[in-house]
Parts: structure tokens; sequence; C-alpha cells
């Protein structure tokens, strides 16, 4: 072999080489990340703590403790997502004076990422709700609420796609239905569409579109209804879509003791939570993500306490 | 020399074929599999603290409300308790008396109408008043909900549906401006009387209730099915304070709506 052939060809293996160097390190330790979820619902303007000689939740709850929690989460954990499933407003006189701003003030202390509504967000109108969100540092997500008719249009969307660490995750709202829950001239030209449907849509697009690793539904549907099983609600939501990992829900203020988990359209697991209600839990769900391709067949490994 | 550099050559491409089948079978470095999911529910206690800038930026809004609340408005006389009472309680009473005095010169302004009669509900008076002073705190309690005034008109064949309502049901829902005699026997509903007359099938009368009643709330279906209705934008509560504010002592209103005979 001539010399300058010998210097090409290191210089070009040199290069295979360098281009390689990721995948080398990748191979010979495959990378890790976690996504923390951290989620509330149906907070009904309990900024306060309940006084120690309440019957039901003694000493529970209060906002500036919920932050202290939160706090330290966020100096253990890189990536932390911070989401509401609905109803903020209504149920203390701190929505009555301030009609919601100390609420939307708090949260984004708190540094929430973003909610979905709830029916009680619109108990001073949708007129009221779009006042206060000026105070609101997060975004609002609503797939299955229409306000093209709105003073909302354009202001919520359907969706939100964050990225941690490379990490998409798609997080997508659905809201009850308003008609005999809501007076009409609270929601006005608001339309529902049936949320199981825009829901199997919206998977479809944030998973195989936009290419999400992590889809997630904030809910406002209720958890489940006994006396109609059909109603729309987290568990058929649940077992009539696919592509979604995560559905955090509210509504029902269901104090789930730990997430659920059901079998979607495709046999896969979803996982439900929602953490009762008035701030007196806090929901955390760690989704643990590799690159190491012999993971990938393996299923879930789905740990709940 | 040469040779070496023959090895070196060979083991380098060995290497790169190594590395190409070795990424396409064991990594993609831009496909993450999530591989663990963790889940719990953290309870909100005192044990980690709080954060002193969020208390710090609540407490003036705290102090605030607290002050307004704790304003005293009126003296309650008694305590008026919701469950003390078959057909009547001295709260339901209180509170249908209020709605009426104070709808009835806004409906009268605006619709050129005068109110009837007041029909509320019992599951809607959510604390007592107690005994002393009565404040915008005391009204908050008693009614938390963001229910407001509607007029709703009803023919008096329908005022007699809810009559019978009212004595099937039997809950000392609140009433004023009415009179409903029934036999103490049978608890047939034996005449209705209104401002003293007795009611007749095809008079309108009108009526002030909540919003969640006129939409049929309690299962009031007679009101579900009115097509006359009239929001006057007038929060309950509100009512509440106005009255509260009006008055320095409360009533205690004992007269009976439903008398059995």
């Amino acid at each position: 072999m001539k010399r300058r052939d010998f210097i090409q060809k290191t210089a070009a293996s040199s290069t295979l080489l360098g281009l390689s160097n990721f995948s080398l390190n990748t191979i010979l330790s495959p990378e890790s990340k976690k996504i923390t979820i951290l989620h509330t619902n149906d907070v009904h303007s309990h900024i306060d703590p309940f006084p120690a000689d309440h019957p039901r939740n003694p000493n529970m709850g209060g906002a500036a403790r919920r932050a202290a929690i939160i706090e330290n989460i966020r100096k253990e954990e890189e990536n932390v997502l911070l989401l509401d499933a609905g109803d903020i407003f209504q149920g203390t006189p701190y929505f009555n004076y301030y009609g919601g701003e100390l609420e939307f003030k708090l949260m984004s202390m708190m540094q929430y990422d973003l909610a979905t509504m709830g029916n009680h967000d619109f108990d001073n109108g949708i007129d009221g709700f779009y006042s206060q969100l000026p105070h609101a540092k997060f975004d609002f997500v609503s797939a299955n609420y229409d306000f093209k008719n709105t003073i909302l249009d354009t202001i919520i969307k359907p969706y939100k796609i964050f990225k941690k660490e490379g990490i998409k995750i798609g997080v997508f709202g659905l809201g009850v239905e308003l008609d005999g829950l809501v007076d009409k001239k609270l929601y006005k030209e608001t339309i529902y569409n049936n949320p199981v449907e825009v829901a199997q849509d919206m998977a479809r697009i944030l998973k195989e579109e936009k290419k999400c690793d992590l889809v997630i539904c904030l809910s406002h549907l209720g958890f489940k209804y006994k006396d109609d099983l059909e109603k729309p609600s987290d568990i058929n939501l649940a077992r009539k879509t696919k592509n979604i990992d995560l559905i955090i829900g509210g509504h029902s203020h269901t104090f789930l003791d730990k997430p659920v988990i059901e079998k979607n359209s495709d046999g896969k697991e979803v996982l439900i939570n929602q953490v009762g209600c008035f701030g007196i839990n806090l929901g955390r769900i760690d989704f643990y993500f590799s690159n190491d391709n012999t993971l990938k067949n393996k299923g879930k490994n789905i740990v709940v306490i | 020399m040469m040779v070496n550099v023959k090895k070196n050559t060979i083991s380098f491409r060995f290497f790169v074929i190594l590395l190409t089948f070795s990424c396409f079978f064991s990594c993609k470095t831009n496909e993450y599999t999530n591989y663990k999911i963790e889940g719990k529910k953290i309870g909100i206690t005192a044990e980690k603290g709080e954060n002193s800038q969020i208390e710090n930026y609540i407490a003036p809004f705290r102090a605030n409300i607290t002050k307004d609340l704790d304003n005293v408005l009126a003296f309650s006389p008694e305590t008026l308790d919701k469950s003390k009472g078959k057909w009547q309680t001295s709260i339901g009473n209180l509170l249908a008396q209020v709605v009426l005095d104070l709808g009835t010169p806004i409906f009268e302004k605006r619709e050129k109408k005068q109110i009837d009669f007041c029909l509320l509900n019992h599951g809607g008076i959510r604390a007592i008043i107690p005994q002393g002073n009565v404040t915008t705190r005391t009204a908050f309690e008693v009614m938390p909900f963001e229910n407001s005034l509607i007029i709703v008109g009803l023919k008096g064949n329908k005022v007699k549906e809810m009559a019978n309502y009212l004595i099937t049901e039997k809950k000392p829902h609140p009433l004023s401006g009415i009179k409903i005699f029934v036999n103490k026997d049978n608890l047939n509903v034996n005449r209705i009387e209104i401002n003293g007359k007795t009611v007749k099938d095809d008079v309108m009368y009108y009526i002030a209730t909540s919003d969640y009643l006129s939409n049929g709330g309690d299962n009031m279906t007679f009101f579900k099915e009115s097509e006359i209705k009239y929001d006057m934008d007038y929060k309950l509560r509100n009512m509440l304070i106005d009255y509260f504010k009006k008055v320095d002592s409360i009533p205690i209103i004992t007269d009976e709506k439903i008398i059995l005979e």
C-alpha cells in the first residue's frame, strides 16, 4: 500500500469513527431520560389549607404548602411539567371577591405549564374567564370546545407540545358537556364536540404527525359514570382510543388511591389519574425513557403506589 | 511497516461494518422508548413547610376578605336552623321573604309586573344563622352557590301541580306569599291562596325562584316546562347581604304557609 493511500484511508475511517462517536457511546451506555408530570384538578379556589378542626380534611391542602412540595420536586428533577385538569375557579370567597385573579397568579408563581377548562371556570361567564387570563402565565388547552364564535377564539388552542431534553410531550384538553350543567348565558356560543371522537383525532395527530414521545390528555370529563356507562368519561376515553399514554382527570372529584391502568383499543396500557379536589393532593407520574432499543418490544414496567 | 498498515486498514473496515451493524440492531439515537412509569399521590400537608413567597402574596388578599366577611351587618335574636320544622323552617321563611321583598321592586320596574310568591329549595340552605351578630360571612355560609333570581310565570293549574309536589316531597322548601291548605288526614290540597285570593286555573302567577330550580333542579319540572322566565341578574346571596345591610335585627317569621286543616 502506498503511503498516500494509507493517509486517505485513515482519514476516512477517522471521519466515520467521528460520526459514529455518538452511536458508539450509546452502544456502550444507553441514555436515560426522565419526565416528571405533576398535576392537580378541581382545586376550586382553595387557597388556604382546611382548618385543623375540619371534619373531613383537617390541615390538608393550601397553595403555599403545595408550592413548597413542588419546589422540592423541582430541585430533584430536571424535566417537570405541572398541569391542571380544570375547575380552578369557584368554592371559596377568594373567587367571589377577586374573580379568579389570585388563583391564576398563584398558579403562575408555582410555574404551572398548562391547564384545561372545567365547567366552573365559566362561572363568571366566558368574559369573566377571559378578563382574568392576563394573570395566567400558562396556557389553556381544549380540543372539544369550539370557541370560534366566542371571545376565546384562537386564544385557547386544542393542544400544546413541550420539548424536554429532546423528549416531545403533546398535551391536549377535553371538557365536559356544558348544556344542562352551565347556564348558556355563561358559556355563550361555545360548541361542545364529542370528546371521545375528538380525542381519537388528537392522539393520532400528536403521536403520528407530530411524533410526540408522550401523549397526555387533560380531561375534565369525570372518571366514570355508574348510571350511564356510555357517557364520556376517562374510563371510556381510555378504552375507546389509542396513542394516549396518560389521562389526567377531573370534574368527578374522584380520590384515586393510586393511578388506574386501563387497556386502550390497541390493547396497550393507558394510565388514568385524578387526585380528588380542593388542592388536597398532588399527582405525580414519572416517565422513564431510554434509547436502548432492546427495551423497545419489552413493554412498559408500570409501578403505581 | 507495510504489513502493519494493512492490518490496520482491515481492522478499521471491520470496525466500520461492526458499527453499522450494531447501530442497525441495538440503538437509534433519536428514538426514545418509554420503558417505565411510576405514579403516586402526594398529600398536601404541612410536612414540607410552606413557600413564604406564596404565603406573603396571599396575606393581603386574605386580610381584605376576612375584614369584609367579618363586617357585622345585622343581629339575629335567635338561631335560625333549617333542620327544625316539618313544613317550614325559620331560616327558610326568612330567605323566601328576603327574595320576595327585594325582588318585587326590580321586577316591577323592569317588567311592570308583580311577583306573586317565592319558592326556593330546602337543599340550597347550607348553614344556620347563629344567634348574635350576622356578617357577610354568614351570607356566604348560608348561600355558597352562585344562584341568581329568576321570575317564572305559571298558570294556576301549574301552581296546583307545584303544591302537590311540595306535599308529596314533604320537605320544608322555603315559601313566601302563598298559603296552601291541606287536608290533615289524606294530605290532599284543598285550596291555595295567593294575595288573599283563591288561585284560579287560568290566571298567570309570577314566582320568584333560583335559576337552578327554574331549570328543573330538585325535580321541579313545573318550572322547567314554563317558557315564561325573566332573569333578574341578581345573585341570591347578594340579596341576602343587601337585606342584612338594610335591617338591624333579623325578623323571626313564623306564619304558616302550608296549613293542615
